[in-house]
C-alpha cells in the first residue's frame, strides 16, 4: 500500500486540503472524508449513477475515479444545490413531479440532470429519456423524473428569454 | 334577521363548505419526504457513522455446494487493521433462526449468520472480517484460507426433486422442501370433454429485486446497558428485532431495530439476512459499533431473489369460449434455504394460489413443489408469486381466444367474474371481494380506443410490420388481515397493525406506527389520513415508522399492507384523540361537545370565532391546572390496533402497444395504460407513481432480467451490465386510470396497491409480443423474452412448422 498523497479540492464551493490514499474512490472520499453523504453508491462499477457529481463542470461518476485524480479539482454534489427551505430550481421540479421514491438515486438523477440542462437543448421528451439513461431508477419508471426534467427546462428556458428581452 | 338565525345561516354555510371542500384524503398532496431526500440530507444506514465503528466484510463462497474442511484466518487475523476474523465455530452462543410453518410437507431449513459445515450457494457467507475500515476488512479477506470438498452442483431443480439427486439438506431426506395440491371440482375429466385445449409449459426466469441502495446494517452496542439497536435497510425491523432477540436470547426492551430512509426494497429487504444476524453478534461480542455495506456484486450474489418456476398448464374452454377448467403443475426453484419468515413456500404456492386469477373457472387442480437448489434463495419480490401465475394464465386467455378465433378481450370479458357475482371464491379457495375486473379491463380499452387500435394493428400487418397488442388482467389478496397469513401455516402476525398517536405539551401531533417506508411515502399518506380523521394540518404531524420501539409488535411494510392496515389503525386512533380533544376544548369552551368542530389543527365553537389551536389546548390540558377538573382530564393520545380480519383485494387490467423490428428484433413498447382498482385513494400522486415504478420492473422481467445459474452453479449476471434493469429509455409513457372502486371490507374502503404494477405487466408485455408475431404462428412460453430468445423461437419454427402449435402437451 502507498502513502498517502496530498490533494487540494474545491466541493460545493469549499476548499479542502486532504491526505488521502492513493486508492482512495472519489465517492468513499466525499462521503466517508468530507462527511457528504448526499452523494450515493449503488454499483461501484460505474453503471447506476448514483453517485453522480459534476467534476470541473461535467457529470462523472465518482465511483470511477480516485481522489488522488482530482488534485485541483471542482466538484459539485447534490448538497451545493439548494436547502430544504430553498431548493434550488431542478430539486424543486423534482418535488413538484413527484420525481422520486425513495431517493437513493436522486442525486445523481439531479446531478445528471443539470450537466444536460448546461449542455442539451433536450427538444424532446425522447432527449431527455436519452440524456438520463445512464441514470437507473428502480421505483419510478422515469416518467415523473422527465416531466420533472421537462419542467425545469422550461422554467429555465422562460429564464433565459426574460434576461435576453430585459 | 335575529341573531339566532344569523348564526344559523353561518352554521349552514361552514357546513356547505365542509362539504365540497376538497377532503386532505384524495388529494395530491406533496411528499413531506422529499426535501430532505432531495438536498442530500436523507438518512440511509451507510451514511450513520458512530464512534470507533468497525467495518466487516464477508469472504463468500466460492462454491456452489460444497463441504467445508478447514478455514485458516491465522494470516488475516494479523493484517493491518483487523480486529477480529470470526467463523460459524465463533458463533456458538447464537441461536439458529427457522422459519417453521404449520404447513404439512414442509421442511424449515436453519438460517445461521455464517455457513456451518457446508456452503450451499455460490455468495453465501463463511468468514467475516472486522477491521478499522472497509478497504483494510477487504484486504484481509485475500489472506482467509479455506478449504472446501466440493458436492454435486444442484441447478435443475426438476433434477433436484427426484430421489437421485444430491441433497442439499441431508435432514430433509428430500429437496422438495415443499408440496401443495388445491382441487376444486374435477379438472381432468373436464378437460378430456372440452371443445377446446391450450397448454404449454412456462417458464419464468428467476430475477433479483436490485433495489438501488444495497442491503446495509449498522449495529450499535452499549456494553454497559447490554443495549443494541441495529441500523438496518429493512422493509422488516419488527420482524428482524423478534429474530434477533431468539437469535442473541436478548429482551425487546435491550433489541431496537431502526430502518432510517430506505433506499428502495421491492421484497428484497423483506427478509431476514444472515448479514444482519452477524453484524448484530459482532458488535454485541466486541462491545462496539459495527457495519456492514454490500457492494452490487454481493446484493446480485446472495439477496433473495424471486420467481423462478416452470408451469406445465393447461385450460380447457367449451365451443362457445366459456372456460371450463384449468390444471398447472408448478415446480418452484426455491434455492438453498427457506427464508425468515416467509419461508420457501410463499413464492411458489402463491403461484398455485393465483392461478385462476379473476375468471370463473369451475374446475381447477394446480399441483405445486418448492425445491432447493445450490442458488440464493427465493423470497418475496414484488407481487410474489402472481407475476408467474398471471403471465400463465393470460397467455393461456389469449392462446385460446387465438384457437376460438375470437377477440381476446372478449374473450376475458366473457370468462371474468361478473359485478354482481361477488363474493366469488376460485379454484384455490380465495374469495374475491366485490372486484372491478370488467370495470377495469373495459376502462384500459376505452382508455386506447381498442376497435381503432385494432385497426391500426390491422394496417400495420398488411405493411408487414411485428405490431401487437396484449392485456393481462388479475387480482391480488391485499391489506391481508389475521384470518390469512401471509405465507401460509407461518407462526408471525403479519394482519394487524398499530397505530399511536398522541398530542403533546407543545400541541404537536406524532403518530407512531410498526410500518416501514423503503420509498413508498408512508410518511405522508399516513398523516393524510391522521389529518383528516384528527382535525389537524398535514404538515403538523410527525409520522415515525421503520422502528421496532414504536408500537409494542411491529412487523414492516410487505404484501401491499401499509395503506390498508395503517391506515386503518390511523383512523382509529385519530378518531379517538379528536374526542379527547373535543371533550377537553368542551370544558374549556364552555360548550356542548356537539357545538365544536376540530379542524385545520384546531378546535373552533360551530358559527363562532371562539376557538383553541392545538397549542393552546395542550397547553391548557397539560400545563395549565385546574382549566379542566382534574377526574375529567386525559391525555390526548390513543392507541389502537387495526385487524381488517380477511382484508381485501386490489385489481387491475394492463394493456401494452409493442412493435418489434423484424431485423433486430428489438421489441419497442409504445404504449402502456394500466386500469386499476386500489380503493379510495389517499394521494393519487402517489399511486401513479407506484404504478409507474411497478409497470417499469414488470417491463424489466418480461424483456430484460434473468439471474443466470451456470451449470457450476456460479452466477454470471453478477453486475449490472450483466442483470439488465430498464433505462429511461426502455420504459414508455403509462396511462394509468384510477377506477376507486372502495372496498366494503376495510375502513375508509383502501384496498393497498404496492405492488400490482409488476403483476400485469409481464402478462401483457408477453402478450403484446406474442400478438406480434403471431402470424409467423409462435407462441410466448418463456420470460424475459430477449431479442436472441425471439430470434431463436423464430427461426426454429420456420424449420419446424409445429402443427400442434397452441396446444403443445
Amino acid at each position: 500500500m502507498s502513502e498517502p498523497v496530498l490533494i487540494r479540492i474545491t466541493v460545493n464551493g469549499v476548499d479542502y486540503e486532504r491526505s488521502v490514499e492513493p486508492r482512495l474512490l472519489l465517492s468513499d472520499f466525499l462521503r466517508n472524508d468530507l462527511g457528504l453523504t448526499g452523494t450515493h453508491v449503488g454499483c461501484e462499477h460505474g453503471v447506476c449513477g448514483a453517485c453522480t457529481v459534476l467534476v470541473n463542470g461535467d457529470s462523472a461518476r465518482s465511483c470511477l475515479f480516485l481522489a488522488i485524480q482530482l488534485d485541483g479539482a471542482i466538484v459539485e454534489t447534490a448538497e451545493g444545490l439548494g436547502t430544504a427551505h430553498a431548493l434550488h430550481p431542478v430539486q424543486k421540479a423534482f418535488h413538484d413531479c413527484h420525481a422520486l421514491q425513495c431517493g437513493f438515486c436522486t442525486p445523481g438523477m439531479l446531478m445528471t440532470t443539470i450537466d444536460l440542462l448546461r449542455k442539451s437543448p433536450l427538444a424532446n421528451d425522447e432527449d431527455i429519456r436519452e440524456g438520463l439513461s445512464g441514470n437507473l431508477c428502480r421505483c419510478t419508471g422515469y416518467q415523473n423524473i422527465v416531466r420533472a426534467v421537462r419542467q425545469a427546462a422550461d422554467e429555465l428556458k422562460v429564464a433565459q428569454t426574460d434576461e435576453a428581452v430585459s | 334577521m335575529t341573531e339566532a338565525s344569523t348564526k344559523q345561516v353561518a352554521a349552514s354555510r361552514e357546513a356547505e363548505e365542509l362539504a365540497t371542500r376538497p377532503k386532505i384524503v384524495g388529494a395530491s398532496v406533496k411528499r413531506t419526504e422529499d426535501p430532505r431526500l432531495l438536498t442530500g440530507k436523507g438518512a440511509y444506514v451507510d451514511d450513520r457513522k458512530a464512534a470507533g465503528m468497525l467495518h466487516v466484510a464477508f469472504r463468500r463462497s466460492d462454491h456452489s455446494h460444497a463441504l467445508i474442511k478447514s478455514i485458516d484466518c491465522s494470516a488475516a487475523r494479523k493484517a493491518d487493521g483487523v480486529v477480529a476474523v470470526f467463523t460459524a465455530e465463533d458463533m456458538s452462543e447464537v441461536n439458529a433462526v427457522f422459519a417453521t410453518s404449520r404447513m404439512k410437507n414442509y421442511y424449515a431449513t436453519p438460517i445461521t449468520g455464517l455457513a456451518t459445515d457446508k456452503v450451499r450457494y455460490v455468495g453465501e457467507p463463511v468468514v467475516g472480517v472486522i477491521a478499522r475500515s472497509r478497504y483494510l476488512a477487504e484486504d484481509a479477506l485475500e489472506l482467509l484460507d479455506i478449504a472446501y470438498e466440493p458436492l454435486a452442483v444442484v441447478i435443475d431443480p426438476e433434477e433436484a426433486a427426484k430421489p437421485s439427486s444430491a441433497l442439499l439438506h441431508e435432514e430433509a431426506g428430500t429437496n422438495v422442501l415443499c408440496s401443495r395440491e388445491f382441487k376444486t371440482g374435477d379438472a381432468e375429466a373436464a378437460i378430456a370433454n372440452a371443445a377446446v385445449r391450450v397448454s404449454g409449459r412456462f417458464r419464468f426466469h428467476r430475477k433479483t429485486p436490485t433495489a438501488m441502495e444495497n442491503r446495509t446494517y449498522l449495529a450499535e452496542y452499549e456494553p454497559g446497558r447490554d443495549e443494541l439497536t441495529l441500523y438496518t435497510s429493512s422493509q422488516v425491523p419488527g420482524i428482524i428485532r423478534d429474530a434477533l432477540s431468539d437469535a442473541l436470547d436478548m429482551p425487546g426492551s435491550q433489541l431496537r431495530v431502526i430502518a432510517p430512509d430506505v433506499g428502495g426494497g421491492f421484497g428484497g429487504k423483506a427478509s431476514l439476512y444472515p448479514e444482519e444476524i452477524f453484524v448484530a453478534f459482532a458488535a454485541r461480542r466486541l462491545g462496539c459499533a459495527v457495519k456492514w455495506t454490500s457492494d452490487r456484486m454481493e446484493d446480485l450474489a446472495a439477496t433473495s431473489q424471486g420467481f423462478d418456476q416452470i408451469v406445465d398448464a393447461e385450460l380447457a374452454l367449451d365451443a362457445a369460449g366459456n372456460a371450463v377448467a384449468l390444471k398447472a403443475e408448478v415446480i418452484g426453484d426455491v434455492g438453498a434455504y427457506s427464508i425468515y419468515p416467509w419461508t420457501a413456500v410463499i413464492e411458489p404456492v402463491q403461484v398455485v394460489s393465483f392461478l385462476p386469477g379473476p375468471y370463473k373457472i369451475a374446475n381447477y387442480h394446480g399441483r405445486v413443489r418448492g425445491v432447493a437448489t445450490s442458488k440464493p434463495p427465493t423470497g418475496p419480490y414484488r407481487g410474489v408469486g402472481r407475476p408467474t401465475s398471471t403471465f400463465v394464465t393470460e397467455r393461456l386467455m389469449d392462446m385460446a381466444a387465438q384457437r376460438l378465433g375470437m377477440d381476446p378481450v372478449a374473450l376475458r370479458l366473457r370468462n371474468m367474474i361478473q359485478p354482481d357475482e361477488f363474493p366469488h371464491r376460485i379454484g384455490s379457495g380465495i374469495i374475491w371481494d366485490q372486484c372491478a375486473f370488467t370495470e377495469c379491463l373495459n376502462a384500459a380499452c376505452a382508455q386506447v380506443d381498442y376497435p381503432n387500435l385494432r385497426a391500426r394493428q390491422a394496417e400495420a400487418r398488411a405493411a408487414g410490420r411485428w405490431f401487437g397488442i396484449g392485456v393481462a388482467c388479475y387480482a391480488e389478496l391485499t391489506g391481508i388481515g389475521s384470518r390469512i397469513s401471509v405465507a401460509p401455516g407461518m407462526p408471525i402476525n403479519t394482519g394487524t397493525e398499530t397505530a399511536k398517536i398522541a398530542i403533546d405539551s407543545t400541541g404537536a401531533v406524532t403518530a407512531a406506527f410498526g410500518v416501514t417506508a423503503m420509498g413508498q411515502g408512508l410518511e405522508t399518506t399516513l398523516a393524510q389520513v391522521v389529518a383528516e380523521h384528527l382535525g389537524g394540518r398535514v404538515k403538523d404531524i410527525r409520522v415515525i415508522q421503520g422502528d421496532s420501539a414504536a408500537v409494542p409488535n411491529a412487523t414492516g411494510s410487505y404484501a401491499s399492507r401499509s395503506a390498508v392496515l395503517a391506515g386503518g389503525a390511523a383512523t382509529l386512533a385519530a378518531k379517538e384523540v379528536k374526542e379527547k380533544i373535543i371533550r377537553a376544548a368542551s370544558h374549556l369552551l364552555e360548550t356542548a361537545p356537539e357545538d365544536l368542530i376540530v379542524e385545520d389543527g384546531k378546535v373552533s365553537v360551530v358559527g363562532t370565532d371562539r376557538a383553541l389551536t392545538f397549542r393552546q389546548l395542550a397547553r391548557a390540558v397539560y400545563l395549565e391546572m385546574g382549566r379542566i377538573p382534574a377526574d375529567k382530564r386525559e391525555e390526548l393520545t390513543s392507541t389502537k390496533t387495526y385487524d381488517p380480519v380477511f382484508g381485501t383485494s386490489a385489481t387491475a387490467a394492463h394493456l401494452a402497444v409493442v412493435e418489434i423490428n423484424p431485423d433486430t428484433y428489438e421489441i419497442k413498447l409504445e404504449r402502456f395504460v394500466v386500469a386499476e382498482d386500489c380503493g379510495r385513494l389517499i394521494n393519487p400522486m402517489i399511486v401513479d407513481g407506484q404504478v409507474h415504478g411497478g409497470v417499469a420492473q414488470g417491463i424489466g422481467a418480461a424483456l430484460y432480467e434473468e439471474v443466470v445459474y451456470n451449470d457450476e452453479g456460479q452466477n454470471v449476471t453478477a453486475s449490472l451490465v450483466d442483470y439488465i434493469i430498464p433505462t429511461a429509455t426502455e420504459v414508455p409513457p403509462i396511462d394509468v386510470v384510477h377506477i376507486e372502486a372502495e372496498s366494503v371490507t376495510t375502513l375508509n374502503g383502501f384496498r393497498g396497491m404496492g405492488e400490482g404494477g409488476t403483476i400485469g405487466a409481464p402478462a401483457a408485455v408477453a402478450n403484446a409480443v406474442a400478438d406480434a408475431v403471431a402470424p409467423l404462428g409462435i407462441d410466448i412460453l418463456e420470460l424475459p423474452i430477449s431479442p436472441e430468445r425471439l430470434f431463436r423461437l423464430i427461426e426454429n419454427s420456420k424449420n419446424h412448422k409445429d402443427p400442434s402449435h397452441g396446444h403443445e402437451t
